[in-house]
């Protein structure tokens, strides 16, 4: 049979997933190691011979292979603006959507000290913006020229005020820095265009990051490295909430990501007011939103996720918790391999679960405040209105592996007491019990119907339970 | 040449009287007058002062939300390439009778280079005006 070859170059494991495309159903998925220090290509092939192994009986052929990669600290990228809160935000958003890591934001003037500072981490790519069009020039010029003074071999997106345009493709020239300009993030004040710049990354991203990481040997045997796979996570989510030409979508969703570095949201809505009478304040939302919460995970992050969040929250999910939890989170930060086995392993590392999905979902949602006029109490809104999503969908190790997905899903709700955040109220709770989001958001590019149909068999429903002990 | 600056009243108000005052007096004291009027968005007020190319704006208040409306005024102008415009804020602009000088402080703090309680003449705003245009012209020759 025909089949499709998707591949997850992780920072732990290389996934494969093997899709059956006559009968749009998954054939098998097996992983092994990422080997990005050595050859990534060894990683590859341990994963590949499994599959071989399960797939021997079937005359299995692949006629496409698809990759995307979060391996070698996946993409890493700065996003430079002119005001925090507005361009500098906006350029933070497109870049989040391209699924990078975002390893600093800079506003306004640059100073060499900065440059200095944005280089120690290596980033791949520098997002520049600032200034709505017609608007500010005179900042986004003074930092093109630190960058094309200071900074050598980083290729720059250039998002910012688009009359500033000539002016800096002869700044950049002159220097031999390698750019793309592409429409302002921020064409006009407090409207964000996001999707532009985004494209622009993962052009650079497939152009020259892929080679940088040593992934180049990777190409001859797949035809293409399509693009991070935050970024392949972002693209299933859209497609299974928008639909396609065939296939109906599924309405507004929330994705939660728990890993062990980083627990990531995404949305897929428009956040618009549901509250009579709240007004939305702040630069507009992404419409299909993603954040990167890089001090919540389960193992890597696990000591700065007992920092960022009182030990009492933690307990809170898990009242008879014998351990002590700034040691147990020290520990799992040391042993980033480390399976929990007994039942008090199992509840601990579904507390910490509990305790990320509830946090980063309070990052993630907009915040609803009242405050009394003379013509009454009326409520102003930073950021989307998420309550009455339809559903909520968990993916990750932990929350796949887990026997109380439900349980873990129900930290991200909506709850009385922090009423403020507007987490979704009543949604369906699905799971990505087989992993394979990221391989459906790669699937998405070529084949957008098949995939949208995979999706929709493969996520578990996991409410069902809940609704049937209660006899609804 | 007359100096542009930009008059209008901020937010969901309709408080027109004020505006008309204002627009009268500044006027006859020799400003080039740019009247937005009545329910003006941040945005209405950045667009007008970049096209006339204005040295100030002026922003009223009346209903209570001032506060509301007026925060990230500043941000935005520099975003639009209104580096140093002068920003006035007069009116109502807080609920009840709060302490005047926390008003104040919380007004510059947003960005605002000059504060109005309820119940100031135009002449004192004219007069500074015309002071602070002075420092600018002094800092840019």
């Amino acid at each position: 049979m025909d089949a499709l070859l998707l591949i997850d170059f992780g920072s732990t494991y290389t996934k494969l997933t093997a899709v059956d495309m006559e009968n749009e159903e998954i054939i098998t998925t097996t992983k092994a190691l990422t080997t990005v220090e050595s050859d990534i290509m060894i990683g590859f092939q341990n994963a590949y011979s499994l599959m071989e192994e399960e797939c021997k009986d079937k005359n299995v052929k692949f006629i496409e292979k698809y990759a995307c990669s979060s391996a070698a600290g996946g993409l890493k990228m700065i996003a430079v603006g002119l005001v925090p809160d507005l361009t500098a935000e906006a350029a933070k958003r497109a870049a989040l959507g391209a699924g990078s890591r975002i390893l600093g934001v800079y506003s306004h003037e640059l100073t060499l000290r900065e440059i200095r500072n944005m280089l120690e981490n290596k980033p791949d790519i520098i997002l520049l913006a600032g200034g709505t069009d017609g608007g500010n020039k005179d900042c986004i010029l003074h930092n093109a020229k630190m960058i094309a003074k200071n900074v050598k071999d980083v290729p720059v997106v250039v998002a910012g005020n688009t009359k500033a345009s000539d002016e800096i493709e002869e700044i950049f020239n002159e220097h031999g820095t390698y750019y793309k300009i592409t429409d302002n993030v921020m064409p006009k004040l407090n409207t964000l265009n996001v999707e532009p710049a985004r494209s622009a990354i993962r052009e650079i991203f497939m152009e020259k990051i892929i080679n940088a990481k040593g992934m180049d040997g990777a190409e001859a045997f797949i035809n293409g490295i399509l693009m991070p796979t935050p970024a392949a996570v972002l693209n299933a989510a859209r497609i299974l909430a928008d639909g396609t030409d065939e296939e109906e979508g599924i309405g507004d969703l929330i994705i939660v990501d728990i890993g062990g570095a980083t627990t990531d949201i995404h949305s897929i809505a428009d956040g618009e007011p549901t509250k009579p009478g709240a007004m939305q304040i702040g630069l507009q939302e992404p419409y299909a939103k993603r954040t990167v919460e890089g001090d919540l995970g389960m193992r890597v992050s696990a000591d700065s996720l007992c920092q960022s969040i009182a030990t009492r929250k933690i307990k809170k999910f898990a009242p008879n918790l014998k351990y002590n939890v700034q040691e147990r989170c020290q520990y799992l930060s040391e042993h980033v391999n480390k399976i929990p086995e007994t039942d008090e392993e199992i509840e601990f590392d579904e507390a910490l679960s509990m305790a990320a999905t509830e946090v980063a979902m309070e990052r993630h949602v907009g915040v609803i405040e009242s405050m009394y006029t003379p013509m009454g109490k009326i409520y102003s809104q930073t950021g989307k209105d998420l309550l009455k999503v339809k559903y909520l969908i968990g993916t990750g190790g932990v929350l796949i592996n887990s026997h109380n997905p439900e349980k873990i899903l129900r930290a991200g709700l909506y709850s009385e007491e922090n009423g403020k955040y507007l987490k979704p109220q009543n949604p369906e709770l699905l799971v990505d019990k087989s992993y394979i989001l990221s391989a459906m958001g790669l699937m998405a590019e070529k084949y957008p119907d098949k995939a949208i149909r995979v999706l929709k068999k493969h996520l578990t429903n996991v409410s069902y339970n809940r609704r049937q002990r209660h006899g609804a | 040449m007359k100096t542009n600056i930009v008059l209008g009243v901020i937010g969901a108000d309709c408080h027109a009287v004020g505006n008309k005052v204002l627009d009268y007096a500044f006027t006859e004291a020799g400003f080039q007058i740019t009247n937005i009027g009545v329910l003006s968005s941040q945005e209405d007020f950045i667009n007008a002062a970049i096209e006339t190319n204005a040295s100030a704006i002026l922003v009223s208040s009346l209903y209570g939300h001032g506060e509301i409306d007026c925060r990230g005024l500043r941000e935005k102008c520099e975003e639009a390439g209104l580096k140093g415009i002068l920003l006035y804020a007069g009116g109502n602009l807080v609920v009840g009778k709060q302490d005047w000088e926390s008003v104040k402080k919380r007004f510059e703090d947003m960005g605002f280079d000059r504060v109005y309680a309820p119940g100031t003449s135009p002449e004192e705003g004219i007069r500074d005006l015309k002071e602070d245009l002075k420092q600018e012209l002094k800092k840019i020759s």
